[in-house]
């Protein structure tokens, strides 16, 4: 459907390749089980499969029917037109990695440009050009701090309100490395100074996430500290839209950096694809895994870019390398790049205080609710936990019978939590949807 | 042509977006937690768009022109697929909805495993991972948890062809395995001899591309499988080249136990500029235990009364998640899109001009080109880049030398086995106008090679920039935009 070829090419090919027809070419393949009746059904046009697609779609609920509270490492957030706009150029979309920078320059900007905006956000030197999303870039993170000490040190102490999903990602990728995973039994209402007595000689990285995986904010100083004492590397895995507001974590002295860029102008799309955001300072570069684009100049004099330090790289040292990533989130990472730019330094803070605030009062809200309570000393950005009079997961069918998605049912992956709600709220959502969510606890609750 | 970086753009207290006052009373925000300094740019909307439309126009792309990028499979990406795969009822759903709130997409989920699957010929298949290499290193993790699933911990060992791409030998060493390298025999297959040799009671498997990376279907492919499998290890397979076995060949029929697919390539999925991919890995029946989390999977096949019911399971000895949430949900709706527009004559069809196209440029080429392994070759083939009468020249001058005709080069720094290797994959979206094109431009510059071989050196004079100086890059260390102090 998508070829070209009349009749008269292909007898014309053929005839040049020396073949009678196409059956030929395949002639070194083995007979059986050559050309086989595959049991699916025949093409369709374009217009036949925008209809077999709309109607797949329109099956599905979005926060177009629904009213969202739900985050958990994905969040409703407004995508301004112009990210898109860009996406679609098809000089960036239907181009592949810049292996030749001469007609390339378009990709190599945007990815230089990405890099610039990740270490201003995070505030650190350098930061490479994206892993596949926030689970491969906290993974990465401890396959850097792995190799950093050469596999002489083989503890990690990995906090257990890193996102669960992050966690079990780390522990598949890091199977064959015989490491020791500590952190995770903690009692989950713990702040980060709970890791630092599992911090020793033998520790290689200490893994925090800021905000944590139930939205809540602390000061990693000491964690910080207690991690450097030993020399081991700390990690912090953000949420950009977070950092418009609060301190950056290399105020903490952090050594690595990680983040899911979802909220960065990238659609929810059902988990993907996402951004993994990874930054380090100068002195680890040459350990980061994943692509670098640097500046240079060609052979006229003209500012230019070209991947760089590739030598760190699988197609260079092969099973040498640290990890086999060979790409980066291309288009992604650019929706990224136009969404920072557009927002800039006011919009990114603007956006983050509007965030703040309608959480907040949605926290203050709820809190009125007879039964529900949100700690109200524990300072957090856009996502809190609710305890619930009822499990959580009933909660939500009472609210979903409202066409409410309430939140995130934290019993799933912490069994002593099952009355544990995990509401996040951003800009998407108005007051009066955060008072309709209110009032539907109160009736529902109601004894 | 240097474009300025949208930081050099930017101005103090410019806009590209407002957003709304807050509809709810302000609260106190934490002091001590609160940012001081937050260097990003200030940038009007238009600027913002101007700049990137601009910077846009300095790339090469599908789109623009022909790009025979060997193993990259560089084909023409269908609209429509662009558009089904920004539905609001695609884009807008949250990966943890409740699973009856998202019966659409999971459903897509499972019709685009089961094409998958039959496709291969595997038993099942999971669209977890996010791309080639991550299926890889799925791949690799699966054969190791079945071999530890039996009490088989020694296996150990994974064979990588010398041809192999790099992502091969550095996702098994992540995975824990010890690489032992195997090298082709004269004809480019694997070398059974050599395969022989390290069959012991220590392997786990092998790690085979087929078609390989010289664009050649392996020979020995049935005997190595049987090989491997009579010693007890696992058969790997790399799908880049999927694109030669579209109805043709099942690769589970092969022997291959495990294998990714790449749907970038195959499957039509826009590369991105180097991302998004998205890399399904299918497995015959005794490995399905293993996928990683989560699947999906029909709980009820439906009535007349009742649609289908689709769920979220994790295998039971799964090797756990390899990425948050679902895969590459989007990419994943392209694919399918592209699928259900071929159907399964258009898929057969894909592959056979795909071979097709690839056979007629060699075939223009061979006499001028050195083709080391010379056959009949499968989607792509390998030139060497180099002649003894025009010392000086290599591969990379050629393929400098090709942008100033307007089209993108070959792939020149792999496989490792050719020297100054031209990878040269047409795809089957091409006319034979454009690839006659590339063939004229391909002879003229083998003959400027010879008689003005400066005309290469100084390549590209077209483009919007010369060659780039990748030493002074890497000496520099440039990596951010550097900002004035006082930014």
């Amino acid at each position: 459907m998508y070829t070209s070829h009349t009749q008269a090419d292909r007898e014309a090919m053929l005839k040049t390749i020396g073949v009678d027809k196409v059956e030929d070419l395949f002639q070194c393949l083995p007979d059986e089980g050559k050309f086989p009746q595959l049991a699916l059904p025949e093409g369709i046009t374009e217009m036949e499969a925008l209809d077999e697609l709309q109607y797949i779609s329109s099956v599905n609920e979005t926060p177009q029917e629904l009213i969202s509270f739900l985050g958990a490492g994905a969040y409703n957030h407004y995508i301004p037109a112009g990210v898109d706009s860009i996406l679609r150029r098809s000089e960036f979309y239907t181009a592949y990695t810049p292996y030749q920078p001469e007609i390339a320059q378009g990709t190599l900007q945007s990815i230089f440009e990405y890099q610039s905006l990740i270490a201003a956000l995070t505030g650190m030197d350098v930061a490479n050009a994206s892993h596949y999303d926030g689970a491969t870039a906290v993974a990465e993170a401890v396959n850097m701090a792995y190799h950093n000490f050469r596999g002489r040190r083989k503890k990690i102490v990995l906090s257990p309100t890193v996102h669960p999903q992050y966690r079990d990602t780390i522990h598949t990728y890091t199977k064959g490395m015989d490491l020791e995973i500590v952190g995770e039994n903690l009692k989950p209402e713990a702040g980060p100074d709970e890791l630092i007595s599992l911090i020793d000689d033998q520790t290689a990285l200490v893994l925090v996430q800021y905000p944590d995986f139930f939205g809540r904010i602390y000061d990693l100083t000491k964690l910080s500290e207690a991690a450097h004492a030993e020399k081991a590397l700390l990690s912090v895995h953000i949420n950009p839209i977070a950092l418009g507001l609060i301190k950056p974590p290399s105020e903490f002295d952090a050594d690595i950096v990680t983040g899911e860029g979802q909220p960065l102008g990238i659609p929810m799309a059902f988990g993907g694809p996402y951004l993994g955001l990874f930054a380090t300072k100068n002195q680890y570069v040459r350990k980061m895994s994943g692509r670098l684009a640097g500046e240079t100049v060609d052979t006229q004099g003209q500012r230019g870019y070209v991947l760089t330090l590739s030598t760190r790289e699988q197609h260079i040292r092969r099973e040498q390398a640290t990890s086999n990533i060979c790409t980066n989130q291309g288009l992604i990472a650019l929706a990224s790049t136009v969404y920072l730019s557009l927002l800039g330094k006011n919009g990114l803070q603007e956006l983050a205080s509007l965030n703040y605030h309608k959480a907040h009062y949605a926290a203050e809200r709820i809190s009125t609710v007879p039964g529900f309570m949100v700690n109200p000393l524990q300072p957090f950005f856009n996502e809190f936990v609710v305890h619930c009079p009822l499990p959580a997961a009933e909660i939500n069918k009472l609210l979903m019978a409202h066409d409410i998605l309430g939140g995130y049912d934290l019993g799933q992956d912490y069994p002593d939590l099952t009355h544990e709600l995990l509401v996040a709220v951003t800009e998407m959502n108005s007051r009066s949807e955060i008072d309709f969510m209110v009032e539907v606890l109160e009736e529902e609750t109601h004894d | 042509m240097t474009e300025p970086t949208i930081f050099e753009l930017s101005r103090p207290n410019r806009k590209g977006i407002r957003f709304p006052a807050p509809d709810v009373p302000l609260s106190e925000l934490p002091k001590e937690f609160l940012r001081e300094e937050l260097p990003l740019p200030e940038v009007p909307e238009n600027e913002v768009i101007r700049h990137f439309t601009n910077i846009s126009q300095l790339n090469h792309a599908v789109d623009i022109g022909f790009y025979p990028l060997g193993s990259c499979t560089m084909k023409y990406n269908p609209k429509i697929n662009e558009e089904t795969s920004r539905l609001p009822g695609f884009s807008q759903i949250h990966p943890l909805q409740p699973v009856k709130t998202v019966q659409g997409a999971l459903g897509l989920m499972h019709e685009t495993q089961r094409w998958l699957a039959e496709i291969s010929g595997f038993n099942t298949v999971s669209l977890q991972p996010a791309a080639g290499a991550h299926g890889e290193l799925t791949g690799v993790l699966i054969i190791r948890a079945y071999h530890r699933s039996r009490g088989d911990t020694k296996r150990t060992k994974m064979l990588v062809p010398d041809s192999a791409h790099g992502t091969n030998p550095a996702s098994s060493a992540m995975s824990g395995m010890k690489i032992i390298e195997l090298t082709s025999d004269d004809r480019g297959n694997i070398d059974l001899d050599a395969l022989k040799a390290e069959c012991d009671d220590t392997l786990a498997g092998i790690m085979i591309t087929n078609p390989n990376t010289l664009g050649l279907f392996d020979e020995n492919i049935i005997e190595a499988c049987q090989l491997v499998h009579e010693s007890g290890g696992l058969v790997y397979g790399d799908g880049a080249n999927m694109n030669a076995l579209l109805g043709i060949y099942k690769p589970a029929e092969m022997g291959i136990d495990v294998m990714h697919f790449n749907l970038h390539k195959t499957f039509a999925t826009p590369h991105g500029g180097g991302g998004p991919g998205s890399g399904p890995v299918g497995v015959i029946e005794e490995l399905a235990d293993f996928l990683p989390a989560p699947l999906v999977v029909m709980t009820s096949a439906g009535d007349e009364d009742n649609p289908a019911f689709y769920d979220l399971i994790n295998p039971e000895q799964t090797i756990g998640r390899v990425k948050s949430f679902h895969g590459h949900f989007s990419i994943i709706v392209r694919a399918f899109t592209y699928m259900l527009s071929l159907g399964k004559n258009g898929l057969k069809d894909v592959a056979i001009h795909a071979v097709l196209n690839a056979n007629y440029i060699q075939a223009l080429v061979k006499d001028v080109y050195h083709i080391p392994y010379e056959r009949t070759c499968m989607h792509e083939f390998v030139a060497e880049g180099k002649w003894e009468d025009a010392p000086g020249i290599r591969a990379l001058d050629i393929s400098k030398r090709l942008i100033d005709f307007g089209f993108h080069p070959p792939t020149n720094y792999f496989p490792l086995i050719v020297h100054e290797a031209l990878m040269i994959e047409p795809t089957e979206t091409e006319t034979k106008e454009t690839m006659d094109a590339f063939v004229d431009a391909l002879l003229q510059i083998a003959n400027e090679a010879k008689t003005d071989p400066d005309i290469l050196h100084n390549a590209p004079t077209k483009a919007p920039f010369g060659r780039l100086d990748e030493v002074k890059a890497a000496k520099e260390l440039i990596l951010k935009t550097q900002l004035p102090e006082d930014y």
